[in-house]
């Protein structure tokens, strides 16, 4: 299985990134060859509409499923319509969350936020 | 005669100025550009009310012309369109309906569609003709409600008053593009003072003749005052801190029908106003 998360830092040991759309880098991460790539991000400098450009990305990394700890509407129509099975991350640890994937003990995120849209956000 | 009533921030008084000045006027005009919480109305309560709507051009798709090339997601800048799964995907409150898509597609699958983004709202209250724009809950950008008024204005006016959205972004440089006076209001606060600063900025950088309303002055340091003497920036008047003007205006009343006061004050500010934009019209003709 192929898995996305957002990442602040090319590296495992780097900490997860509070945003889907606006995070520097994605990890791809393979779960049966445990091969990782780090991705930049084209979509960080959007003007608008980062979201949509993001999961794009990842959509074109035919990945699995995204590990991450929130989503916008947006992206996660595109996620939904790629079939890619969404999760909420558990910590800001990449290694805690793919073994956490990995022993099937991640919860789908449900909690599918409106976005900031220009409003910043946290 | 076209005068825009600004400020770098919400609540400063831009309302009540505009309504009040319009309302002085005897043959006038009053456009509430401040299209996501347009307010002015309430005070003028309009009468024979014609509502318009305005539109945007939104892509549509014909999926079964659509090659999956992706020309027109590398052309937009707003990420409207995604391509998922042999599928090409719109979001139409991100498109900003430049229709670059529509332009850039090779073969022809895409074609535009009106979408609703909001409404004018036309009335007469008195001797005022009062226009309000009002962009919907959840659409992007109020610029093509304010485009939609500022483009159809029938009739002239001796005075028609704009009250603009707060802050410096797009929606503001619309509603001051075609005034002929540009009236920032200012509140006596160092924050005032900074929200003062960002509009100040815009007008001098669309070379608009201007001036400032003081409002809540009250005694003691009035940093937005400074500022002004310090630029050498006209200030046109002061609107005092006072009990009685806040309650008429919290009441929705207009405030120069109510005490004679503040027909003179807002009598002699319209003045002040004309004189400048005719020196103007004299010095840079």
């Amino acid at each position: 299985m192929k898995v996305a998360i957002p990442v602040n830092d090319k590296s495992m040991e780097a900490s997860v990134s509070e945003s889907f759309g606006r995070t520097p880098y994605y990890l791809i991460y393979d779960t049966e060859s445990k091969e990782s790539v780090f991705l930049d991000n084209s979509a960080i400098a959007s003007q608008g509409g980062a979201g949509i450009k993001a999961a794009q990305i990842v959509v074109d990394h035919r990945v699995n499923a995204l590990i991450t700890p929130r989503c916008g509407e947006n992206a996660a129509e595109i996620i939904q319509a790629a079939n890619i099975k969404l999760f909420k991350t558990i910590n800001d640890s990449i290694k805690d969350n793919l073994a956490a994937l990995i022993e099937g003990k991640l919860a789908l995120l449900e909690e599918i936020h409106a976005g900031f849209h220009g409003h910043g956000g946290n | 005669m076209k005068i825009a009533v600004l400020s770098g921030k919400g609540g400063t008084g831009k309302t009540l100025v505009s309504v009040n000045l319009a309302a002085s006027a005897v043959d006038s005009r009053y456009i509430d550009c401040d299209v996501e919480e347009p307010n002015g109305h309430l005070f003028f309560n309009p009468k024979d009310i014609k509502t318009e709507n305005v539109y945007v051009k939104i892509p549509i798709v014909d999926h079964k012309l659509c090659s999956g090339c992706r020309k027109c997601i590398d052309f937009c800048r707003f990420n409207a369109l995604a391509y998922i799964k042999n599928h090409l995907l719109i979001f139409d409150e991100v498109c900003h309906s430049c229709g670059g898509c529509v332009l850039f597609c090779p073969e022809k699958a895409l074609s535009e569609k009106n979408s609703v983004i909001g409404e004018v709202r036309r009335g007469v209250s008195g001797n005022v003709e009062v226009i309000t724009g009002i962009l919907h809950t959840g659409k992007e950008s109020g610029v093509p409600v304010i485009k939609a008024i500022l483009k159809n204005l029938h009739g002239s006016k001796k005075f028609t008053v704009i009250d603009c959205p707060p802050g410096s972004a797009c929606t503001v440089m619309e509603s001051i593009k075609d005034a002929d006076y540009c009236l920032l209001v200012a509140e006596p606060t160092l924050f005032g003072v900074h929200n003062l600063k960002m509009v100040y900025e815009l007008v001098t950088l669309f070379s608009k003749p201007h001036g400032v309303v003081l409002n809540k002055c009250q005694d003691g340091v009035n940093p937005a005052e400074e500022f002004c003497l310090e630029k050498g920036i006209n200030i046109i008047a002061k609107i005092p801190f006072e009990n009685e003007l806040g309650t008429l205006n919290a009441q929705g009343l207009i405030a120069i029908g109510k005490n004679e006061k503040y027909q003179e004050m807002f009598s002699s500010m319209l003045q002040i106003v004309s004189k400048g934009v005719q020196n103007e019209a004299i010095t840079h003709p």
